[in-house]
């Protein structure tokens, strides 16, 4: 996958693209921006299992070595996904960006880069991803109606992440902790 | 724990329902003493606010004694607290700004979704007020969990009634953020359509911010009894034509900020809002937006339209040729509640401003429902309408 735009004619951000977007990969972003020093976001998440209290569906993340990490997420029908993820690039402070092994169930890449914000509000703290939708169309439609598509979770995490830097904890409507076992968080 | 919760249109039930605890570091529980059932409820009651589920705990107006923090909280237990009605989280850039109901972490991740989807961008979280504001259960009940209770609660020192500083949590802020939103000069006019709790704390608010004069518009007699005695001039829409009224008021000049404290069910029979009200009926439209129209024809040239009145979808035959052509300055929003809280209670202990001139009727908490009926249908008599959960029903009236 390349990351650069390739033939735009625009500043706007190819995952935003209106056609060329319908590859065999399923590309997708969000960006938002935490009022929290690139720095302090960037070690929290280069730590991989830190990622597993904002990430409502990964279920575990262990971390093999510096570069290698196993993942294991929730997926259709109760089952669980488990990939292995790679470090393809690492830029302290500023850019992580990864891929999933070949045995992976759902080959899948990512990359997040955190970059200083205008004014003073903190970082810009943006994901770009790209997966190999399960089982094509259907997989999707599947993934959907569990709310586990990849696009809504991302970001929806994504204001997890936020939400824990910004304020130490994660907003919850729960009215006790037995409820928010019920949920499963 | 005994709660008063949504089943749908027109029906709401005390229930027993889960206690509250801790779940957050930074929460902390609140045993409910009071609590107030707002206008803003009856959009609930009437059923015209999206994303209601059926055991919806309500009431986002409370206040009562702290029973139990979290290691994030810098409340103590035992001391006795207003609570804002917007959750926000005091540490994100719009909290930074004292933007409170545009705080970005208040509401839970999943939640944004709708309001990100409805609006283009999720709001704070708020008590008792829907999904789309978070789903978290409200204030009309004994107990309460509190998010973020290191900056939203006002600690009340002893020897003030509640009724006296109950209203911070919402009402009272709200009509000083509508006046505030007027940009009030010297020798002002401003026009107020609805004197309900809002528009009765807006008076006494724009006073104090310098207008020279207000006038307050109603078809309530008991309502505009009580918008004369803090010193407005009073219009009966039923009785006079309202534009008409204001223009010979003024001099030709019109009023040179308006507000609308009236909301998405405007009274009347005014052409508008009998269609408004039969495309709500038809499902073709939500709101019906009488006052909001009239105060922006009314509105003098280059004047001010402040909004603290709620609304929730669209609109029809909104008068935007009116806003622009006569470079009107249009205000509005939930309330930032967290902003104004101790310069508020600093109004009240200085007797600057009167609160409990509201309250008509108290009642307890396993009454709710008939509170509620008398706030929707007897408007005129019931101004406001306070729950004790520890009153007895004996002692009830
Ligand atoms: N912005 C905020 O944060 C915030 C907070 C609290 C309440 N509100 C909103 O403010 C509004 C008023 O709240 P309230 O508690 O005072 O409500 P309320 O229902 O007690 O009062 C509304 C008043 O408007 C009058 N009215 C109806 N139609 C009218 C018309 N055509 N012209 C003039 N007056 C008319 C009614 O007779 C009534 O007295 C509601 O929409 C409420 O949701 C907003
Ligand atoms: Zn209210
Ligand atoms: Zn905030």
């Amino acid at each position: 996958m390349t990351w650069e735009d390739d033939v735009q004619s625009d500043d706007a951000p190819s995952t935003t693209a209106k056609h060329g977007n319908d590859g065999d990969l399923k590309r997708f972003s969000r960006a938002v921006t935490i009022n929290r020093d690139h720095g302090e976001l960037y070690r929290f998440w280069r730590d991989f299992s830190n990622l597993p209290a904002v990430m409502d569906n990964i279920i575990s993340i262990t971390v093999l070595d510096d570069n290698i990490s196993e993942w294991v997420a929730k997926g259709p029908g109760g089952s669980a996904v488990k990939w292995r993820s790679i470090v393809t690039e690492d830029i302290e402070d500023a850019l992580i960006a990864w891929r999933s092994d070949d045995d992976a169930d759902v080959f899948n890449e990512g990359r997040i880069t955190f970059v200083p914000a205008q004014g003073d509000r903190g970082t810009v703290v943006t994901v770009v991803m790209a997966y190999d939708p399960p089982a094509g169309f259907v997989g999707r439609v599947i993934a959907k109606i569990l709310q586990r598509e990849p696009e809504v979770q991302l970001r929806r995490d994504m204001r997890r992440f936020k939400q824990l830097m910004e304020t130490g904890e994660i907003a919850t409507n729960v009215r006790n902790p037995a409820q928010l076992a019920e949920e499963g968080k | 724990m005994r709660a008063l919760a949504w089943h749908g249109k027109h029906d709401v039930r005390v229930d027993t329902v889960d206690d509250p605890e801790i779940v957050n570091p930074r929460d902390a529980i609140i045993k409910v003493t009071s609590t107030a059932i707002c206008g803003s409820d009856l959009h609930l009651y009437d059923g015209y606010i999206p994303s209601m589920k059926a055991g919806d705990v309500l009431g986002h107006e409370f206040m009562g004694e702290v029973v139990d923090v979290g290691p994030g909280s810098n409340l103590q237990k035992g001391q006795r607290v207003v609570v804002p009605f917007t959750i926000s989280c005091g540490s994100c850039f719009h909290c930074g700004k004292k933007q409170y109901s545009a705080c970005d972490n208040g509401n839970p991740a999943d939640n944004q979704d709708i309001a990100e989807k409805a609006y283009g961008h999720p709001m704070a979280g708020l008590f008792g007020y829907s999904h789309m504001t978070g789903g978290y259960s409200g204030g009309q009940a004994e107990y309460v969990r509190v998010p973020f209770s290191d900056v939203g609660p006002l600690v009340i020192p002893d020897g003030i009634d509640d009724d006296k500083v109950l209203f911070l949590s919402d009402i009272l802020p709200t009509g000083w953020m509508a006046a505030e939103n007027c940009d009030i000069e010297p020798g002002d006019t401003v026009a107020i359509w609805g004197c309900g709790p809002v528009g009765l704390f807006a008076i006494q608010s724009a006073f104090l911010l310098g207008a020279e004069r207000v006038i307050a518009i109603d078809h309530f007699p008991k309502r505009l009894e009580l918008a004369a005695k803090f010193g407005a001039e009073i219009v009966n829409f039923e009785e006079s034509k309202t534009y008409e009224a204001l223009m010979e008021m003024t001099g030709g000049i019109g009023p040179d900020a308006v507000i609308d404290a009236v909301g998405l069910e405007a009274h009347g029979f005014f052409a508008d809002n009998v269609i408004d009200q039969i495309k709500v009926s038809t499902f073709m439209g939500t709101d019906r937006t009488h006052a909001i129209r009239q105060a922006i024809i009314a509105c003098r040239k280059g004047g001010r339209v402040s909004m603290p009145a709620v609304y929730g979808g669209f609109v029809d035959k909104f008068p935007l040729g009116a806003l622009m052509e006569k470079g009107l300055t249009l205000k509005t929003g939930q309330t930032h509640v967290q902003r104004y809280l101790k310069p508020l209670l600093a109004a009240i202990m200085e007797d600057k401003i009167d609160t409990t001139f509201l309250i008509s009727h108290r009642m307890p908490l396993e009454k709710a429902p008939e509170g509620y009926k008398m706030f929707h249908d007897e408007q005129d008599q019931a101004t406001k309408i306070v729950l004790k959960p520890e009153m007895f029903e004996a002692r009830a009236g």
